[in-house]
């Protein structure tokens, strides 16, 4: 549900902006408070263990592969799908790239690349039952969950398979230590410069779009607040990942992570591609009747997910020295939760890269800050389980009041009483007087 | 002042959304026994009305009253009202395709004994009611291997089941071809005779015309009047000046065709039903359209119009057999929608919520979805060129919103209808092929929508126009197709077409077509 209309002006509507832009939604904007607020409860619980750069750095690695995985994974439940083989396809091709190394003597630079092809190919395979076939993608990836799960098994004869030093960079490196010897690590200061550059730059383009739309972009105030805060974070993140123990920094992992972020929220965001992808999901029939051949579509989404997999699953083998049988198990469900807490739909069409990501952290964070904490594996499984239900539950019980969220709410009752006189942002579903019918029964 | 003729007076309704009013002050008055029907734009308010009436808006989130039978009611939901013995039957029917029509009947209202359903009192009950509604068919026969005509009957029935006292109907005949509006409509009339009192939603004037007794017209959330059809001498003109505040002179805009040489030709096309192997949807037709002409196709529900439209369309339907088409005089091969597209064709559906737009999308998106390359460098759509130009096709369609960024979920039925004409224009095609393009369409958006498609005309693009309005497609055709159970049946001119020749030849088998 897109609630703002670009038109708001003033008042609380302007301090939203701060974060996010018009065209963010609101349960993006609630996710990321909510991850906001527990980082600070943790930060607080943890006597500021949470934010020390020796945590951080380690969360980063340590979750970079399940982020990874709900990026492709928030592309797959857009278009209307879900796999359920994330986890075994990593398993499957982290034991073929081990045992490429170990027996067949392939460099770790090749043996990612056969990864990849690994992948790709089992991506083809899954993808052509769901789109030319036709079978669901429950149940393809269902019998995927089983065949790779069962395929690592075979080849490793049910072992672990040690990986070699070179190949453990992608898993466990970090950024090099070069230049002066400031006290911290010097790349890690400089890419959380780029990034800061990166964030006044883009900042400064959206106002002149906007304006060039026509569109009246937020007060400048408003603008300047978001960029300080923004860099004020990133700055503070970098100092912590350059000043952590000697030989480390920022995991190499989580630059991986962030160039597949930023590929992949401009390919949903800005390409035919990316829109194919949420017409197929949003109404299938009315995109095929527009020329958006859904087949194709499918294929590649379920082909796409299954090279970020083997992607994740190398990472992870390079994390942990070795692959084993029990890689990867139950992964799909970490990936699927936090695509979901990220606001996408069941039903499909709707979903963002960027909440997905925020999504996974909420789950990360709260993973590591109960682990910190020395709550017990069968408690956190418990809490996770009940924060993915209420995060879920909070938004689909808003939507059914015809609200997008408590902060939306607070904010519309504000601007009604500043602005009387403006149009309605908010009409909600159930009330707008023509457009709510019950679902159709259609003839043949 | 509750007297015995009366009973149902909804007084005063007011409902409000956040922001929006919905309805403000609105009073009808229903009698025993009479067919009442509410007429307005879309968006006037009238479902709104009659959500509050059957509890859909729980009694509470509205002011006013309702008395039904000379008692004040506080309905608190659907089921509610339902056993208080007020029934609505949506435009959309609420039945369940794979059931069977006894099991809809009863849904949700299943006889039982010691626990278990009792079918044999369930089936003998439904074939009585559908015996009071006219129906024939086995009471096991799936809902789904029915026509829409029959499930309305089914709707009727479970609401006789209910012990209907007031029948609300909304759009009742939308979906109908001509025959079995006839029945339903006469079905209604029967109900009357039986005391039970219909209100009915409809934006057909003409068949309110023929069998309402009063009409309570609604305009912009408020009652503009109501009127006794024999006593006020109402007529079809005369409800519209009422719905639009104003009198439309002429339902049809003004306009001067410029017809130049045949650019479009469709030879011997035959297509196959997509299950039934043997069943030809589509038979040996043939048509032409010329440059700046208006073409109308002509044709009962079923007749095979849809399906000759989308199989025109890139094969969208059936199993292509045989057949050509020619487009300025070369033989084109359309196999995919894409292809057709990038051919010059445009298909708006008859469907646009089902077939026509993604409803999650918001406008300057739907706009530019059928030929995004148009605005892209390579891969990548440009935004600012996407909301430009959906900026321009909302000033010159005029579609009504505070912004392109918005919903077209949050869109009336005319201005989404805009929004798929913006979006096929946007492709730049030579010929446009407009599936009943005011279906659910309010007087207002319709006589925009057809200056639109005259404008499209005159601008030198051809346009196949498909309709079950005969008095749409003389208004606007320049030459009118016939077709009847899959075969193109006569070509008439539209100057010397009139409803009764055009019916004729869409219900008699094939004659002879001369090209002219």
């Amino acid at each position: 549900m897109s609630e703002d209309t670009g038109t708001r002006t003033g008042g609380l509507g302007d301090l939203k902006k701060i974060f996010g832009s018009g065209s963010s939604n609101l349960r993006q904007f609630g996710i990321l408070f909510s991850l906001i607020a527990i980082i600070l409860l943790f930060q607080y619980l943890t006597d500021g263990l949470t934010l020390s750069s020796g945590n951080l750095i380690n969360l980063v690695s340590q979750y970079s592969y399940i982020l990874i995985l709900a990026i492709g994974m928030v592309m797959v439940i857009i278009a209307g799908h879900i796999d359920l083989s994330v986890g075994s396809v990593a398993a499957f091709v982290g034991i073929v790239v081990a045992t490429a190394m170990r027996d067949w003597n392939f460099p770790w630079p090749l043996a990612i690349l056969l990864g990849l092809f690994v992948g790709a190919l089992i991506g083809a395979w899954q993808g052509a039952w769901v789109a030319y076939v036709g079978v669901p993608a429950f149940i393809v990836t269902l019998a995927g969950m089983l065949i790779f799960r069962g395929g690592n098994q075979v080849i490793g004869n049910a072992n672990t398979v040690p990986v070699p030093d070179g190949f453990t960079i992608i898993g466990s490196g970090y950024l090099p230590e070069v230049g002066p010897n400031t006290g911290y690590n010097n790349l890690t200061l400089l890419l959380g410069l780029i990034i800061v550059l990166a964030v006044i730059y883009s900042e400064w383009r959206a106002r002149r779009v906007q304006s060039i739309m026509g569109s009246t972009p937020a007060p400048l105030w408003v603008s300047i607040v978001k960029v300080v805060l923004l860099c004020a974070v990133i700055v503070y993140a970098s100092i912590l990942f350059a000043g952590g123990r000697v030989g480390t920094s920022f995991p190499v992992s989580g630059i991986i992570l962030g160039v597949l972020v930023l590929f992949y929220a401009f390919v949903t965001r800005n390409t035919i591609f990316g829109r194919h992808v949420y017409a197929v999901g949003g109404n299938k029939l009315a995109a095929e009747l527009s020329g958006v051949k859904s087949r194709r579509v499918n294929f590649l989404v379920m082909m796409n997910m299954s090279i970020l997999s083997a992607l994740a699953g190398m990472i992870f083998v390079a994390r942990s020295v070795a692959s084993g049988p029990q890689d990867g198990l139950s992964w799909e469900l970490d990936a699927i939760a936090a695509v979901f807490i990220g606001g996408a739909a069941v039903s499909g069409g709707i979903g963002t890269v960027v909440g997905s990501i925020i999504g996974g952290l909420v789950m990360a964070v709260l993973n590591n800050g109960l682990q910190l904490l020395g709550v017990g594996s069968d408690w956190v499984q418990i809490i996770k389980g009940m924060v993915l239900l209420v995060a879920v539950g909070v938004d689909v019980w808003n939507k059914s009041q015809g609200r997008p969220s408590i902060i939306g709410l607070l904010t519309r009752k504000k601007k009604t009483a500043e602005f009387p006189a403006e149009p309605p942002l908010v009409v909600p579903d159930t009330g707008t007087p023509e457009s709510a019918r019950p679902q159709a029964t259609r003839p043949n | 002042m509750s007297t015995d003729h009366v009973i149902l007076e909804m007084r005063s309704i007011t409902k409000e959304f956040p922001g929006v009013k919905a309805l403000s002050d609105v009073s009808i008055t229903v009698n025993r026994g009479e067919i009442h029907a509410i007429c307005g734009e879309n968006g006037a308010g009238k479902s709104t009305l009659m959500k509050v009436l059957s509890g859909v808006y729980p009694s509470g989130t509205f002011t006013g009253d309702i008395i039904y039978q000379g008692e004040n009611v506080h309905f608190k939901d659907i089921r509610s009202s339902e056993e208080a013995g007020i029934v609505i039957i949506h435009q959309e029917l609420a039945l369940i395709p794979e059931l069977s029509i006894t099991e809809n009947i009863f849904l949700g209202n299943e006889p039982t004994k010691w626990g278990a359903i009792d079918w044999i009192t369930a089936k003998k009950t439904a074939l009585e009611l559908l015996a009071r509604v006219g129906l024939r068919d086995d009471p096991d026969t799936l809902i789904k291997n029915i026509g829409v005509g029959k499930q309305q009957l089914v709707e009727i029935a479970k609401a006789l089941n209910k012990s209907v006292k007031v029948l609300i109907l909304d759009e009742p005949t939308a979906a109908l071809n001509e025959s079995d509006s006839m029945h339903l409509l006469d079905l209604i009339r029967g109900l009357k005779g039986k005391g039970i009192s219909s209100i009915m939603i409809s934006h057909k004037l003409n068949e309110i015309e023929q069998v309402a007794d009063s009409i309570t017209i609604i305009r912009d959330g408020k009652t503009i009047e109501t009127l006794d059809v024999v006593a006020d001498g109402v007529n079809e003109d005369r409800i519209i000046r009422g719905m639009v505040g104003r009198s439309l002179e002429s339902r049809f805009p003004d306009r001067t065709p410029h017809i130049g040489e045949v650019f479009f030709e469709v030879r011997d096309w035959t297509v196959q039903h997509p299950q039934v192997a043997e069943r030809m949807v589509v038979k040996g037709s043939n048509l032409n359209v010329r440059r700046g002409e208006i073409v109308g196709i002509a044709g009962l529900m079923g007749a095979g119009r849809t399906e000759l439209a989308m199989s025109i369309f890139g094969r969208s339907y059936g199993n292509f057999i045989s057949g050509s088409l020619y487009k300025d005089g070369k033989e084109i091969v359309l196999k995919s929608v894409a292809d057709a597209i990038d051919h010059g064709l445009a298909y708006v559906s008859e469907d646009r919520k089902a077939l026509g737009l993604n409803l999650l999308d918001d406008i300057k998106r739907s706009v530019v979805s059928a030929k995004l390359s148009k605005i892209s460098a390579g891969p990548v759509v440009n935004d600012s060129k996407e909301f430009g130009i959906a900026e321009e096709y909302r000033k010159s369609l005029r579609i009504k919103t505070p912004s392109v960024n918005a919903g077209v979920s949050k869109l009336s039925g005319g201005n989404q209808q805009k929004v798929v004409l913006a979006k096929w224009m946007f492709t730049d095609p030579d010929l446009l092929i407009l599936d009943e393009p005011t279906r659910g369409i309010d007087v207002g958006a319709k006589y925009e929508i057809y200056g639109i498609i005259q404008q499209l005309a005159k601008q030198g693009k051809g346009v196949i126009l498909i309709s079950s309005e005969l008095p749409e497609l003389l208004g606007l055709a320049d030459r009118i197709y016939t077709v009847f159970e899959g075969a193109i049946t006569d070509c008439i001119p539209a100057a010397s077409a009139d409803p009764e020749t055009l019916m004729k030849s869409m219900t008699s088998a094939r004659k002879k077509v001369q090209s002219i």
